[in-house]
């Protein structure tokens, strides 16, 4: 049997505004992109204590109480003092270099604790919390320095280096419940 | 005098555009896994405030957002403070523990990104962390710009 062997149309498809197509999408997803590194505070809540469960005993010399205001006026340990004042005599709550009596006994029993009113605002809170963060971040670059000649921020995450200078100024910051009036 | 005939480079002056949509495909590609489509339509007015020592969140697929700011009214007009989570503003504020324990099963590793007004007051926000720490979602973050000096 005879086929008779036919020449087929070849079946392409016309490429060439594959490229128009793919622009149009790609000013699409240009345009709605957004890329926004989302930056803040981070903060690890303690958890809610018990009915019957009395808070661990702490001793005062280790607590330092920081009290702010609706206002923005600010007391330390029972001293008025100025918000960019408040990052020195954190470190030197902290560090203690002179083994004062009423400062913290080492880095690592040190308690900030922040309480507020109800009616502070926020803004004031996150400057008030800022400050306190800003004294650790100096503390631990500080000890990263001496340690490894690096800033604290160099070190690569979850590594043992940067775990050992956690662990000499672990941060323990306390919200405390706000006052009513 | 004689007439210098500016020497013609043999090659041709074309750039190959062949490669052009495998190109455009790749950058394509690329913004649309980095897109995140679904945006939030805020309830509440919120400005974000300053903060010098903050931390970049690279995970964004652990955040979850809960807004607090005075709730935008009709006419250009601001009223109490509220708490919006997703696309609702809560008005029972012992109905966050539920609802961000669903949330913390579906993502054990979850980021309370919490974007607060900067004029909201401390009240409400403690009243809201009070219910993440009941909700065991202990993570928070307080979402800050960068502080420019």
């Amino acid at each position: 049997m005879l086929i008779k062997k036919r020449k087929r149309e070849d079946a392409d498809i016309n490429g060439s505004s594959m490229a128009d197509i793919a622009f149009l999408l790609l000013i699409f997803f240009l345009v709605t992109t957004t890329i926004n590194v989302d930056t803040g505070i981070g903060l690890v809540l303690p958890p809610p204590l018990e009915e019957d469960q009395e808070p661990p005993p702490i001793k005062e010399r280790n607590l330092m109480n920081i009290l702010v205001n609706a206002q923005g006026r600010i007391l330390m340990d029972e001293e008025p003092y100025q918000l960019d004042e408040v990052k020195p005599r954190l470190i030197e709550f902290i560090k203690n270099p002179n083994n004062e009596a009423d400062l913290a006994e080492n880095p690592e029993l040190a308690i900030v604790s922040i309480k507020t009113q109800r009616a502070t605002p926020y803004r004031i809170y996150v400057d008030m919390l800022d400050e306190v963060m800003g004294a650790y971040k100096d503390l631990r670059d500080e000890a990263s320095r001496t340690n490894y000649g690096v800033p604290y921020g160099a070190l690569r995450e979850e590594s043992p280096q940067q775990q050992q200078v956690k662990d000499m100024y672990p941060k323990k910051i306390s919200i405390a419940e706000p006052d009513e009036s | 005098m004689a007439h210098f005939k500016k020497k013609q480079a043999g090659s041709k002056q074309e750039i190959p555009t062949s490669a052009m949509p495998d190109v455009v495909f790749m950058l394509l590609f690329f913004f649309m896994v980095t897109t995140v489509l679904r945006e939030v339509t805020l309830k509440v007015r919120v400005n974000l405030t300053d903060a010098e020592n903050i931390e970049k969140i690279e995970q964004k697929r652990l955040l979850s957002y809960v807004y607090i700011g005075p709730e935008r009214l009709p006419g250009n007009r601001l009223g109490e403070d509220k708490v919006q989570i997703d696309d609702a503003i809560v008005e029972d504020i012992g109905g966050i523990r539920t609802l961000m324990y669903d949330k913390l099963r579906e993502q054990p590793k979850l980021i309370v990104s919490l974007r607060v007004d900067e004029s909201s007051e401390f009240g409400l926000l403690t009243d809201v962390q009070e219910e993440l720490k009941k909700a065991s979602t202990f993570r928070i973050n307080y979402s800050t710009r960068r502080e420019v000096n």
